[in-house]
């Protein structure tokens, strides 16, 4: 009786899995394909522009559309109807703070108080200062010549998703660590088990073997964030649907933001051995240093490459993640437009390879994680090795 | 080309958020949740020494008992052995004694016999010389009388006193 119920309820897990992920990637097509169009001429129909004919259905422009970053958080179009969360614009110009709401914009379409989103040329999709003559004759969105570029500090797609992230971890780890602190010497409990091994690993396999036993606690606070944030954010990236789906680690403003970070720790933590080693390389022949100074310059460019290199990583791996199954679905629209019944059929092809990408991402999700905080730790330990 | 091109606001924005978070996180929640992580293993490791330091215990306690009884038994048997020798040895000079007071007071009886007979002796020897003398003093009452008799009488006596 026993086992027929521990049966069942492995089917059924089984059978929620799958439904989650069927509904993920759904989501993923519907989000996709309601919001395929978003140029203003395209605002009509969904597939149809102003003069009815059936709109070109444009994977790459989709697929990047989907990647970036946005001033208003797309849910979902059905006909004319969108559904999106619109968000503060904040530009600084000429020293003016500026700030409305996103939705001034008309989903791109207008402008307000002079700004607007650009529809083309060096700027497009960032916020410029209207061109009035040629919006007013073209009706097309661009930068006004010999004008300055507002700084745009709006609250964007990204930004609410970190903001969201963020909270979430503030939240999760200050109720974790009151756990501890109540459960004082108990074995962990809920959530606390679940994240228990997470911070373990970090511990135990990234910290203490990269860094050493004696100064590894120094680095923890930084390390469990960074995975941390790292994770939840790619995790997050798979979901379709408000408030995941914001491409976080998959944006190289972020990564960078992170490999500062990990490269301001290194340089400031670093003792008088990591210099020593970067001006004076032990190990190499004397004519490499003198007089053409050439491993120390060797070394210095690691110095600046080790971080870029973590930035590129990160950022790479999440975004093309991203952009293969925004691919395989964007192949059901490419078939659907020569015939509805070509795109129904490769639907089935599309889905089955975007599961297996979701599960794949997932894994990936882990493993970004993983080397970013790993190689972080060994930048860490590196700077802090001591001579021997 | 938007995409590998990091733009201001979302640095500022992640900078300040991270920062902040890393900050909160790092005052909050990682602190303790370290310090507890460490205490529990210090903790764990502590009672696991303590469990094996007190098995070591047992261990020693239990093979000093075994000694302890292998002791005692040894000690009870030696303490029996010398029972039985104390024993035998006592049952012997009991014996020896009984034996040498049987043979004393056997002695003494002989002793005792010889004197009880050497006085009866004596004492017959007297009766015997005063029957004598009271029977010579009768003979010689009667025989006296005749000078012949009495001569003959007196030969007997010296002949009989020299047989005997």
């Amino acid at each position: 009786m026993k086992k027929n119920t521990s049966k069942r309820n492995v089917l059924l897990r089984n059978i929620i899995l799958f439904g989650v992920i069927a509904i993920f990637v759904a989501g993923q097509v519907l989000a996709l394909g309601s919001n395929s169009n978003p140029e203003p001429e395209n605002a009509a129909g969904s597939a149809h522009n102003e003069h009815g004919t059936p709109e070109k259905f444009k994977a790459g422009e989709m697929i990047v559309e989907h990647i970036i970053d946005n001033h208003e958080w797309h849910i979902l179009s059905y006909g004319n109807f969108h559904l999106s969360v619109p968000l503060p614009v904040i530009l600084l110009d000429n020293g003016r703070l500026v700030s409305f709401c996103s939705s001034k914009f008309h989903h791109g379409h207008d402008q307000y108080k002079g700004f607007a989103i650009a529809h083309e040329g060096e700027y497009k999709g960032k916020i410029v200062k209207v061109d009035q003559a040629r919006f007013a004759s073209e009706g097309i969105i661009t930068q006004q010549e010999g004008q300055k570029l507002p700084l745009d500090f709006s609250i964007t797609k990204t930004v609410l998703a970190i903001f969201i992230s963020l909270i979430f971890m503030t939240w999760l780890f200050i109720y974790i660590a009151r756990m501890y602190e109540k459960r004082r010497g108990e074995a962990p409990k809920g959530i606390q088990s679940i994240l228990e091994p997470i911070i373990l690993f970090v511990r135990d396999d990234i910290a203490k073997p990269s860094i050493g036993e004696k100064k590894y606690q120094r680095y923890m606070p930084f390390l469990l964030t960074l995975f941390f944030f790292i994770f939840t954010n790619n995790l997050l990236g798979l979901v379709p649907i408000f408030p995941g789906g914001a491409n976080v680690t998959g944006n190289i403003a972020v990564t960078m933001v992170l490999a500062v970070f990990t490269f301001l720790i290194t340089t400031f933590s670093a003792n008088k051995n990591y210099w020593l080693h970067i001006v004076n390389t032990p190990g190499v022949p004397w004519w490499l240093k003198i007089p053409v100074p050439l491993m120390p310059i060797v070394e210095l460019i690691g110095v600046f490459t080790k971080p870029f290199v973590l930035m590129v990583r990160l950022f790479a791996n999440i975004t093309a993640g991203h952009i293969i199954v925004l691919g395989f679905i964007s192949l059901i629209f490419i078939f659907g437009q020569m015939h509805p019944a070509f795109g129904y059929g490769i639907s089935i092809v599309s889905i089955a390879f975007s599961i297996f990408m979701t599960l794949l991402e997932l894994l990936v999700a882990f493993i970004q994680a993983y080397v970013f905080t790993l190689l972080s730790a060994l930048y860490f330990g590196m700077a802090i090795e001591e001579h021997h | 080309m938007e995409l590998v091109s990091p733009g201001i606001g979302l640095i500022f924005w992640m900078t300040l958020a991270f920062g902040a978070v890393l900050w909160v996180l790092g005052k909050y929640a990682w602190k303790p949740i370290m310090k507890s992580l460490h205490d529990r293993e210090e903790f764990i490791d502590k009672a696991l020494h303590e469990a094996d330091l007190a098995r070591q215990e047992m261990k020693e306690l239990k093979f000093s008992n075994e000694k302890l009884l292998a002791e005692a038994k040894e000690e009870r048997d030696e303490i029996l052995k010398q029972a039985r020798e104390i024993k035998e040895k006592l049952i012997e000079n009991a014996k020896i004694k009984a034996n040498e007071e049987a043979n004393r007071i056997v002695e003494n009886a002989r002793e005792t016999i010889q004197n009880e007979k050497m006085a009866a002796m004596v004492d017959l020897k007297n009766q015997i010389a005063k029957l004598s003398i009271d029977i010579a003093e009768k003979l010689l009452a009667h025989e006296l009388s005749e000078p012949k008799k009495q001569k003959e009488y007196v030969d007997k006596l010296i002949r009989d006193a020299r047989l005997n």
